[in-house]
């Protein structure tokens, strides 16, 4: 399916190649660099690129390219999200998905890169499975091999016995303290037009886990007001009937982190955005080369919380070279590179009263240039936490499964420490002018 | 001793003594392992993956190649790590090949992990040096140790040299029926490497194909059907008797499993079963579903919540192909999630969504806001969104519509304004009712200063006035007028071709932009001369009393251009409109004739969607997203007329509880690899897995115990 991997930098460096059947020599990458080119940012390169003798398929994350090379029909979304699971694979092993992360481990990176495909279909992808053949770094234990003189990344013992019976958990795992924390982060997709009325608004939330619990716990999570999830996806050990049938989930966790539940949540009538905007925008004034901004933002958030990490960004048409402005709250910059305008608000506290902060000014406009009669959009972000914006809510989380008397061990009933954490986030909320 | 190394060893690599630890830092190594490496340039050696200390001087491999040959694992490990790191970086390394085939029998198990690796890279290069390490594997192969059989075949059959076939496949027949499913999870991926390497195995890999998909552990079957669907995809028949097992493991494979088997069921079902959406001419109602249809549509629909893209796209084109009409909503309303994830599934997801909405915009009618488009998408994105939402455009949706269209058509990003424009005038020409709105909105837009949105208006006029029988004389002047401010060629031809079609209903203007254009002839632009060419022609024949002299004048420039187009068509429309005085006979094509010709009504082109009509590909396959069949694509077969016999999948009633024991103890080692036997003990020891729920409580609780004892035994068995 997959023939090669090149991995590629934003400079156009291909820093990274594997083959899984006869080697594909690095020239094919050619016509990716040429795609590049063609297109004005890295984002832009369309993902499936046809080439005379091979497709490449890429995608791009943390500023590199992940190619693969194919010859034949396979599923496109498939060769995508391999390559996303690569990525996330190469997270999990080193904290970060970056060109320094993958050169500093650039043989652990290349064995993993030959684990996970074999003959270019996949053949381990489940990081617990993974981390039994590879073990990933970390600074203690370089530290201890360090000295012992014992330098391996591979475990010495071949676990004869390896991947458990459940394929998505590794086998003993053993905790001093045992923590349950759910993340339930909800994002708010919306567009909203000049007049301030929504032109289309959805929300979509997801459950991350970090679970650390000795055994094989049985867990169940019910929720208040299940009735609010549309449209899910549960990860492979949420039991999918009983999701169905009771809207609760009730899974044999993973070991560490991971995204229980992706869901889309139903918000019938409007949907209270949590902030308006009034602003005017014009690149065009009597007096000489400039234009006028200001903008206000008027924080509407639900009783008792606070709009955090505000954030206002505008994408300028070229012709606006500079921005001279008065922020009555937070910081703002202009990129000229970019031609972006960042206004970075921060912390609305609603205590203060400090009512609708305000950014105003002149935009220096480039002169000889033709006034832009273009609409920028204010690309708006912001977090609150404690809140979902669908009003989701945790009812309890209960452990089964430890007390059994599985194996004849001696499994100790233990009481996990268990945090559900709300927050509700922009996701991709754009107000035009 | 150990402390004070560790702190100065990266500075006096010279002095210090061999490392007795067995972990010197990476320059240090290199230093100490080479006696009689070059020691001129040792203190470059700092970097494995720097390529200042390969470059040039190939006497620093024969310190590597020292290294190799050193007692210490330390050092070979070392030697190994830099060379996997030049491989990584795509430098050549084959020259090293003696060393590192000998280490492929060291004691270290990453040493020996390394060593794999760079075989299967250079072993086709250095056929026999390769043979070498031939004897280690089979060795391997006996191993006890389930992983260390199946990286061993793994690599065995990954070198590509054709003298070891026999070996390979003699291997690969024992490892089919090995204990570990593991094993036979490598053994099945083995299959398409063999082929490759000589396709008259294909007779004796059918059987072992046979074997794999016989298989009843999930680990396997995924990997069996991904070998059938590479060596004998057509080979229906092999499938009968395991389509309902696939169907109930299906849930359990892993996701990239999952996308291959649904994949090769919707061929299958498009062949065994009838159509679901056919009426049955002698009932007048719709065919009933076969068991067995059902039981596939039932056992995949858990799918649709997949995590994984490519495992919802499967299941929806599985419904999209087989499923009886009314299933629809669900395809769509999964496939529209899908759009929240990363942009590259977007994109793929919207191209068969827009597939979608070309052939059926009513199943997606109630989504029309899920396509709106963000500043943030990327371009290719903007331009799919916008198609589809042009697809969905209808009577009632369009004034909502032509709002959103117009808010693009502002947008600081010139591709998508015009883009947008296009739309406008593709909903103009779909939609009747409409044309006069878009009309009009399409000459407000003539107003404003981005040139680009302009000429695309101009454009896409030209275009709407072509089908419009009503008299827009007006709307052309006003286009007229234009032109001396549009630099936009495309913009400037399309005005001179109205000016030239409609030059009756303008006759004061046309004659003029002539005269204007006869004199910037020189400076246009070809696709502009060309029109200016066909305006003086169409002039020529209208108003022979104006522009006679100036359409001599246009075509004489034209006859000596230097575009050969251009002198053609001069060449072509002379005699026509000019005709020779001397030439005695007046030719056939005079008067009123070539004013016919010329002016003949000329059907409008066709704006269409890209996937207007319908594709012949499986939904969601990469020939369908790139319409054209790739080498691998396996044709959807129609459905059969009548139906074929369905007994074929019968098999023996699925085993009671005592026998699947049986078959369960005997292969201890499945269970341990993660798999789940038949369906009915699928809840493996501790976790009693999702079937539990579902079962009725009194049996369950029995089962239970019995699974419990059974997993005591099988334990003890393997410890």
């Amino acid at each position: 399916m997959i023939h090669s991997i090149f991995f590629i930098n934003n400079s156009g460096d291909i820093f990274l190649e594997k083959h899984y059947k006869r080697v594909i020599p690095k020239s094919i990458c050619d016509y990716f660099f040429e795609e590049v080119t063609k297109n004005s940012s890295p984002e832009n390169v369309p993902p499936i690129i046809q080439t005379p003798n091979h497709i490449l398929i890429s995608i791009y994350r943390a500023q590199m390219h992940f190619v693969a090379v194919c010859k034949s029909e396979v599923p496109p979304l498939f060769v995508i999200e391999f390559l996303h699971r690569l990525a996330d694979i190469i997270k999990d092993y080193f904290d970060e998905v970056s060109e320094t992360s993958i050169k500093d481990n650039v043989v652990i990176v290349y064995e993993l890169l030959d684990e996970v495909l074999d003959n270019g279909f996949p053949l381990a992808t489940e990081s617990n499975i993974l981390k039994e053949l590879i073990r990933p770094p970390n600074l203690l234990r370089s530290l201890a091999d360090t000295m012992t003189g014992r330098n391996s990344t591979v475990s010495a013992t071949l676990p004869t016995g390896q991947l458990s019976n459940i394929p998505w958990r590794r086998s003993g795992v053993k905790y001093a303290n045992n923590e349950a924390y759910f993340d339930i982060v909800e994002e708010l997709d919306a567009i909203v037009d000049k007049f301030g009325g929504a032109v289309c608004a959805e929300v979509h939330g997801s459950i991350d886990c970090l679970i650390k619990l000795s055994g094989v716990p049985d867990l169940t999570l019910s929720f208040v007001n299940s009735r609010l999830i549309e449209d899910a996806s549960l990860h492979p050990c949420v039991r999918h009937r009983r999701f169905e049938v009771e809207r609760l989930l009730s899974f044999v966790p993973p070991d560490g982190g991971f995204r229980l539940m992706a869901y889309r949540a139903s918000c019938h009538g409007n949907l209270p955005v949590p902030l308006d905007l009034r602003h005017t925008i014009s690149f065009k004034q009597a007096s000489g080369n400039s234009g006028h901004l200001e903008l206000t933002v008027i924080p509407r958030p639900p009783s008792g919380r606070q709009l955090e990490d505000l954030v206002l960004t505008v994408p300028m048409p070229r012709a606006v070279s500079g921005a001279s402005l008065v922020a009555s709250a937070g910081k703002y910059s202009y990129d000229t590179a970019s031609r972006t305008l960042v206004w970075t608000v921060g912390r609305l506290d609603s205590q203060k009263g400090a009512g609708s902060p305000t950014l105003c000014g002149t935009l220096v406009m480039q002169t000889g240039a033709p006034v832009p009669d273009c609409r920028p959009s204010i690309l708006v972000s912001f977090s609150i936490t404690g809140w979902t914006i669908s009003g989701l809510k945790v009812n309890r989380l209960d452990l089964h499964g430890e007390s059994k008397p599985v194996l004849h061990q001696k499994t100790s009933k233990y009481k996990p420490f268990k945090g559900v954490k709300y927050v509700t986030k922009a996701g991709k909320l754009e107000f035009r002018t | 001793s150990s402390a004070s190394k560790m702190s100065n060893g990266g500075f006096q690599p010279y002095n210090s003594p061999m490392d007795q630890l067995g972990l010197p830092p990476p320059d240090h190594a290199s230093s100490t392992g080479s006696q009689d490496g070059d020691r001129g340039t040792r203190s470059s050696a700092a970097d494995p993956a720097g390529s200042a200390f390969f470059s040039g001087d190939f006497k620093k491999h024969d310190d590597l190649r020292a290294m190799l040959e050193s007692s210490k694992d330390s050092q070979k490990l070392e030697a190994m790590r830099r060379i996997i790191a030049m491989v990584a970086k795509g430098k050549d390394c084959s020259d090293l090949f003696p060393s590192v085939v000998k280490n492929v029998v060291s004691k270290n198990s990453e040493v020996k992990k390394l060593v794999y690796v760079y075989l299967t890279r250079y072993a086709e290069e250095q056929q026999d040096l390769a043979l070498l390490s031939i004897a280690t594997f089979q060795r391997a192969l006996k191993d006890p140790n389930q992983l260390i059989r199946a990286s061993a075949l793994r690599v065995l059959t990954s070198i590509r040299v054709p003298v070891i076939l026999p070996i390979q496949t003699l291997a690969l027949q024992d490892a089919v029926s090995d204990m570990s499913a593991y094993v036979r999870k490598t053994a099945a991926l083995a299959i398409p490497k063999i082929y490759s390497l000589d396709p008259e195995t294909k007779p004796q890999l059918m059987g072992v194909i046979e074997k794999l998909l016989a298989d009843k552990t999930t680990l396997v079957v995924g990997v069996a059907i991904q070998a059938f669907e590479e060596i004998c995809p057509n080979r229906i028949d092999l499938i009968h008797k395991n389509y309902r097992k696939l169907c109930e493991l299906l849930a359990d494979v892993q996701d990239w499993g999952q996308v291959v088997i649904i994949n090769m069921l919707t061929r299958y079902v498009r062949t065994q079963f009838l159509d679901p959406a056919q009426q049955n001419q002698k009932q007048e109602r719709q065919n009933p579903l076969d068991p067995d249809h059902e039981l596939l549509l039932r056992t995949v629909r858990p799918l649709f919540q997949s995590q994984n893209a490519a495992v919802v796209m499967a299941v929806a084109q599985l419904y999209y192909h087989c499923a009886p009409p009314g299933y629809m909503n669900i395809v769509i309303r999964h496939l529209v999630r899908l759009l929240r994830a990363s942009p590259e599934v977007q994109s793929c997801v919207l191209t068969s969504l827009s597939a979608l909405s070309a052939s059926s915009p009513h199943l997606l009618s109630g989504h029309l806001k899920c396509f709106y488009i963000h500043s943030t998408d990327s371009s290719s994105v903007k331009l799919v969104k916008l198609d589809i939402l042009t697809n969905l455009a209808t009577d009632s949706n369009f004034p909502v519509l032509l709002r959103e269209l117009q808010a693009y058509v502002s947008s600081p990003d010139s591709e998508l304004a015009s883009a947008a424009v296009r739309a406008i005038g593709r909903c103009a020409s779909q939609l009747p009712d409409t044309t006069d709105t878009c009309l009009n909105n399409l000459v407000s837009l003539l107003a404003k200063k981005d040139e680009s949105v302009v000429a695309e208006a101009i454009v896409v006029i030209k275009k709407l006035l072509q089908v419009q029988t009503s008299d827009h004389s007006h709307m052309i002047v006003d286009l007229a007028r234009l032109v001396d401010g549009i630099a936009i060629p495309r913009a400037r031809a399309s005005i001179l071709w109205l000016i030239g079609e409609y030059c009756d209903r303008i006759p004061k203007i046309a004659p003029d932009v002539l005269r204007k254009f006869a004199k910037s002839f020189l400076e246009e632009e070809d696709q502009v001369k060309l029109q200016i060419v066909n305006l003086a022609a169409k002039l020529c024949v209208c108003n022979p009393k104006q522009a006679r002299l100036l359409a001599q004048y246009v075509l004489n420039l034209a006859k000596y251009d230097q575009n050969y187009d251009i002198r053609d068509r001069s060449r072509f429309l002379r005699p026509l409109v000019l005709p020779d005085p001397s030439v005695a006979e007046p030719t056939l094509l005079a008067g009123k004739r070539v004013k016919k010709i010329l002016l003949a009504p000329k059907p409008a082109p066709e704006v269409q969607s890209r996937f207007a009509e319908k594709s012949p590909f499986q939904l969601g396959s990469l020939s369908h997203l790139l319409n054209l069949r790739l080498p691998g694509y396996q044709a959807l077969p129609d459905w059969p007329a009548e139906q074929p016999d369905s007994s074929v999948r019968a098999v023996a009633a699925p085993a009671p509880a005592p026998s699947s024991m049986a078959a369960y103890s005997r292969g201890g080692v499945d269970r341990i690899s993660g798999s789940s036997d038949e369906s009915e003990d699928e809840d493996e020891d501790e976790e009693d897995d999702e079937e539990d729920e579902e079962e009725d409580e009194d049996e369950e609780e029995e089962e239970e115990e019995d699974d419990d004892e059974e997993e005591d035994s099988s334990e003890e068995e393997n410890t």
